[in-house]
């Protein structure tokens, strides 16, 4: 088995978690989906840290973040697939 | 791995079990702190659980001060209790409904008589008290006498990832075994407020559950002046990668796995319905939470952290776990069970669950857990408002 860099809880995600201590930008990750053990890989563009976010696929404006694959808030700037997901590109639909 | 049967804990008078022999000296009021405090330091083995209130209280808060109160004299890991308070009526309500569970149990007030001659007086009661609790023997007790809660704390997505699916995954194993179980945290189930509703057992739980989070949600939105983008996530979830509440929400939801709550609590409310799952009406201030869930009568703690967060309680004792590798790394004496290689893949989630029981059960027959080796004893009393 090849090192997990990045892991995603559900098929449906479109974010997954950084879980090594960092990713550096256009690196090639390997990532795992715990929901039914397959794996897939992807670019990164930013450098982003353990326990941060990276978008699975391009991400518009208004789109909702799927996580553990429940809704987890919308996206307030556009997001290209590899890129860093945090609270500088999305906002709760709580307040 | 097979779970074990038992634990060696503490039998007490009216059937439960500790996994503590704490006598406590327990003030009623912030302005009887500094009399608990001295008895306490005058006589060894006493511990006293000083706060910041009980004057002028009234109406819920009142009652949530003497539930609170009571509670924690009640708890099993309590070996007897002290209570001190500026005047006797109020210190006499709360040593009376200690006294149902059979420990030892006396009051004090210091109105008309000063500080030095009560710290005399009930220093001689303590010393009597620690002296016969010193005599208490573990006995072997069935694992059901465990009552567990549990709360997460300086939360980050490995708590979601892994930390909290450990806890989960404990509570699936533990729970068809008759075991206790407590989660609360009203606000950080915020985002997954309808998710956690169906997990109700009856229709009765979760209608509860329902009105007890709209309630909350209700206050948030009448006292809050712009949102609580500012407190929730904090800015050590933000830190460590979490976004929003609802993200937040779900992580923290992982920590009861498959289970099914049977009742809501109020806050510091004991359950009464057997053993299984209870959400209890609780902040998510790590202090706060634990405070109540010791004063519901639960026995042990498991508290999963990201960032790490050490609280510590005086009488229940809290077992911290993390999946961030950095964290287990930079603040180990603060960790008991580093679940971090589930992040790496070396280890499975079912493999984490057994090693946490392992843990919960070595520190339920005594070991000491990092918070409580380190001296943290945060005792904190919730305020619903403010006072007369």
């Amino acid at each position: 088995m090849s090192n997990t860099d990045i892991i995603i809880h559900d098929e449906k995600d479109n974010v997954g978690v950084v879980v090594i201590e960092k990713i550096t930008p256009n690196q090639d990750c390997n990532c795992w989906i715990m929901e039914n053990d397959k794996s897939v890989s992807i670019q990164s563009k930013n450098e982003i840290p353990l326990g941060h976010k990276i978008a699975m696929i391009d991400l518009n404006e208004g789109d909702t973040i799927l996580k553990y694959g429940h809704d987890i808030g919308k996206v307030v700037k556009n997001i290209k697939k590899g890129e860093h997901v945090h609270v500088h590109n999305v906002k709760t639909k709580k307040w | 791995m097979e779970i074990p049967k038992s634990f060696l804990g503490y039998k007490r008078e009216n059937g439960r079990a500790g996994t503590r022999n704490h006598v406590i000296i327990l003030p009623v009021d912030d302005i009887s702190n500094a009399c608990a405090e001295a008895v306490a330091n005058n006589i060894k083995g006493t511990i006293a659980l000083p706060h910041s209130y009980g004057r002028l209280q009234f109406g819920a808060d009142l009652e949530l001060h003497f539930r609170t109160m009571i509670g924690t004299g009640k708890n099993p890991n309590v070996a007897a209790v002290i209570v001190v308070g500026i005047e006797p009526k109020w210190t006499k309500r709360i040593v009376d409904a200690i006294a149902k569970t059979g420990k030892p149990v006396e009051g004090f007030s210091i109105e008309g008589v000063g500080d030095i001659d009560t710290i005399a007086k009930v220093s001689k009661k303590a010393q009597e008290f620690s002296m016969w609790a010193s005599e208490k023997q573990r006995e072997e007790c069935p694992l059901s006498d465990l009552w567990i809660s549990v709360k997460c704390g300086e939360s980050d997505t490995t708590s979601g990832l892994a930390s909290n699916p450990t806890v989960g995954n404990l509570m699936d194993k533990l729970e068809p075994l008759g075991v206790h179980l407590c989660f609360g945290e009203t606000s950080e189930l915020t985002g997954a407020e309808t998710v956690c509703e169906k997990r109700g057992k009856t229709p009765e739980a979760q209608a509860k559950f329902k009105k007890t989070w709209n309630d909350y949600n209700d206050f948030i939105l009448k006292e809050a002046t712009d949102d609580l983008s500012e407190s929730q996530p904090t800015a050590g979830n933000i830190a460590g990668g979490l976004t929003t509440i609802e993200e937040k929400a779900f992580g923290n939801f992982q920590k009861i796995g498959g289970c099914q709550f049977i009742d809501v609590l109020e806050p510091a409310e004991e359950p009464t319905k057997g053993a299984g799952l209870y959400f209890m009406d609780t902040s998510s201030a790590a202090a706060e939470c634990v405070t109540l869930q010791a004063a519901g009568g639960f026995n042990i703690h498991l508290f999963p952290t990201g960032q790490g967060n050490i609280i510590g309680n005086p009488i229940e004792p809290v077992i911290k776990l993390t999946a961030n590798p950095l964290t287990a790394k930079t603040m180990s004496e603060h960790i008991d069970v580093d679940v971090s290689k589930i992040l790496s893949r070396e280890m499975n989630l079912s493999q984490a669950g057994d090693e946490l029981i392992k843990s919960t059960i070595r520190v339920a027959n005594g070991r000491l857990t990092c918070a409580e080796a380190l001296g943290h004893k945060e005792f904190v009393m919730t305020k619903l408002y403010r006072s007369a």
